[in-house]
């Protein structure tokens, strides 16, 4: 398998990853708003559906977009792919 | 002093930028106290910050073509964070959205998770891979990968229904703020919105583009931050709202229970000024369907990842890598703002209906409600109304009715802050809308100078003859954006929305399977951009005229039905057309791996 292939693969295994990861904070845990609502859970006294909605979902596509952009520099590095700096 | 080259020196130019717009502040408010006019101050605001985009716009004047279309490919990482999201953050995000919340609640804050969540979409999915590939317009990506002018002219043709019913709206949300700060009629004030919107964009293409919304992020996020910060402090509410405001979305709660929602009479709402809302709906409960909540979240997240004008702020950047890293720092910038606006509509919400603040005016006698300045202010502007339907002389929750950008424009009056405040939020109003209108105007016009234009009408076109031809079109766009404003057609979120449902339905799936899968072909592609979006303006139209509609899917959300069209009719038509060559097939190659050349040259 060439360099590239097993760059590819690799790279679509983290966009895997991190599309799961959104889907549960996007999608996911607002099919179940009632429940949330109902849950002891209350950060910071907020209803937890509340919460996330308003920070909680928002403030994990921050962390998340971060990380990945951390992760796909490792694997860009990993097989020699990183960009030569100001080319 | 400053020397050597204006980009090493960005964080040194911001900073005295900052120092001085705090400044003036400040300056402000001192001729507040001596007693400066409401209307001097708002006018100096909103004059102020004008002068000095036009002043960085003319600065930024060039006559290169990749300053123009790509702003020189030298924007750094943070900074074009800060660009991106003055792009994003449009007058819907800064003057309309509170007061989206205020009035729908929890089913409207959908819209915070989708206008971030999209940045996932944006930063995983296609933005490093078309800053490799080098391309100046999204249709110019387009019109290489499927290749032949069918594919181009199709992203030309879904990128500008899309950007011009967003550009629009932003036209609007300038003209309602310019009208109401420098007290002109808003027919007049579009205008005035207009021509503040090409001195930034007209001279410098997106270089200007850039150094402008970066001075505008500054301006509109102190402007958003400060009021509510201080109301949320006045109020005794917390020093710190994000973190501490539990009490009071507990307290508005106990308060509706206490009140209900007692829906209006068909005939007592004809009285209610058009545009006008009462609160029906529950601020901080479930009160809608789960799946009305999410359609709404991932028609605003696929919208975000088609939108032109922002994934066209990451071909600024000097590599792929920066290009990924300054996706994360636009959507921290822009979570900034948005974890904010709940904040402000639930510190509105309560100063106004809780009868036990002095602010509030749900339970006083009309006649007093009547007799408050703000009010007296609000309702001239055609933006607040109170009637006693039941006529018992007392002000009931469904008696009381606002417009929604009252919220953010006329909360700070209300907590009784200083007007030097509004002013602050006139001019941070302005910023958002200005900063998005001028990315929307760019992407139109250099979609057709760049791919309509010079790729399809006249391949032999000198450089110079290409940028007089962008500028002309720039000019010609706006006017025709502001004429469509003045008539005052549809509300600012709403027709805001309606964008993000166009693009999705026509450019989502022919971007992300340009990147992602290699059989997608010139004839899918083509099909993918056509019956999607013709399949959404379809469903939009049926339900405008009375059509049931299928799935739950409403006029808000018909990118869903564009979106699917666009992926069937893509997906059936590339596998039963021939297989993209061996060149395109390499092309995706290298395009996926960020070292190495740009597919497209330079200057091409």
């Amino acid at each position: 398998m060439s360099n590239k292939t097993k760059h590819w693969e690799k790279t679509r295994g983290l966009l895997f990853v991190t599309l799961a990861i959104w889907f549960v904070f996007s999608i996911g845990i607002f099919f179940f708003g009632t429940e949330m609502e109902a849950s002891s859970f209350r950060p910071f006294g907020y209803p937890l559906s509340y919460y996330m909605t308003c920070q909680g979902s928002l403030l994990a596509f921050v962390i998340l977009n971060f990380w990945f952009a951390g992760r796909q520099e490792k694997i860009d590095e990993e097989f020699g792919f990183t960009e030569r700096e100001d080319s | 002093m400053i020397k050597g080259k204006f980009i090493d020196n960005l964080p040194k130019v911001y900073g005295i930028y900052t120092g001085g717009f705090i400044g003036f502040i400040i300056l402000m408010a001192i001729a507040e106290q001596m007693g400066m006019s409401a209307k001097a101050i708002g006018i100096s605001f909103v004059v102020f910050t004008i002068a000095i985009y036009a002043i960085i716009g003319w600065l930024s004047r060039t006559l290169q073509m990749d300053a123009y279309y790509v702003a020189g490919r030298q924007v750094p990482t943070v900074f074009n964070g800060m660009a991106t999201a003055a792009d994003w953050m449009s007058g819907a995000s800064f003057v309309a959205m509170a007061g989206g919340i205020y009035f729908k609640g929890y089913g409207y804050m959908a819209l915070l998770v989708g206008w971030t969540g999209g940045y996932i979409l944006v930063s995983t999915l296609l933005a490093p891979y078309l800053r490799k590939f080098g391309c100046y317009t999204v249709p110019d990506f387009v019109g290489t990968r499927y290749g032949g002018n069918a594919a181009r002219l199709s992203a030309v043709l879904v990128l500008t229904v899309a950007s011009f019913t967003y550009v629009t709206a932003q036209i609007n949300a300038t003209g309602t703020i310019a009208s109401v700060a420098l007290d002109i009629p808003f027919k007049v004030a579009v205008y005035v919105g207009l021509a503040s919107i090409l001195l930034c964009s007209m001279l410098g293409g997106m270089r200007a583009v850039t150094w402008t919304q970066v001075a505008q992020y500054i301006v509109l996020i102190i402007a958003y931050l400060l009021p509510v910060f201080w109301i949320s402090s006045k109020m005794g509410a917390g020093f710190f709202p994000h973190l501490m405001l539990g009490d009071e979305v507990a307290r508005i709660a106990e308060l509706e229970s206490q009140f209900g929602f007692v829906k209006n009479s068909a005939a007592d709402l004809a009285t209610v000024p058009k545009g006008l809302a009462g609160i029906t709906k529950a601020h901080s409960s479930v009160n809608g369907t789960n799946w009305g909540f999410i359609s709404l979240a991932i028609c605003m997240m696929a919208g975000t990842a088609s939108l032109p004008h922002v994934m066209m702020r990451y071909f600024t950047t000097p590599s792929v890598k920066s290009a990924r890293r300054s996706v994360a720092w636009s959507l921290l910038f822009i979570f900034i703002l948005y974890s904010t606006a709940p904040m402000l509509a639930t510190l509105s919400k309560l100063s106004l209906i809780d009868p036990t603040l002095s602010t509030g005016i749900i339970g006083k006698s009309i006649a007093e409600v009547q007799a408050i300045d703000w009010y007296q202010n609000w309702n001239q502007a055609n933006l607040m109304f109170v009637s006693d339907f039941n006529g018992n002389g007392t002000l009931e929750l469904n008696e009381f009715f606002m417009g929604g950008k009252a919220v953010v424009l006329a909360t700070p009056e209300i907590a009784g802050l200083p007007y030097v405040i509004s002013g602050l939020v006139a001019a941070g109003g302005m910023a958002a809308a200005m900063s998005t209108a001028d990315g929307l105007v760019l992407a139109i016009a250099n979609a057709l100078s760049h791919d309509l234009y010079y790729k399809i009408i006249d391949p032999k076109a000198e450089a110079a003859k290409r940028l007089i031809v962008a500028r002309v079109l720039l000019v010609l766009i706006g006017f025709a954006g502001a004429t469509i404003a003045a008539m005052g057609i549809q509300g600012i979120l709403g027709s805001v929305i309606w964008a993000f449902d166009f693009a999705m339905s026509g450019l989502f799936f022919p971007l992300v399977l340009g990147v992602w899968w290699k059989r997608a072909n010139g004839p899918g592609a083509v099909a993918g951009m056509l019956l999607g979006l013709a399949a959404g303006t379809w469903y939009l139209i049926w339900v405008r005229t009375g059509g049931a509609g299928f799935l739950g899917i409403t006029q808000l959300t018909f990118g869903i039905v564009g979106a699917s069209v666009s992926l069937v009719s893509m997906v059936v038509v590339s596998l039963a057309t021939k297989a993209p060559d061996q060149a395109t097939q390499d092309m995706i190659d290298e395009l996926r791996i960020p070292s190495g050349k740009t597919i497209l040259g330079k200057q091409h």
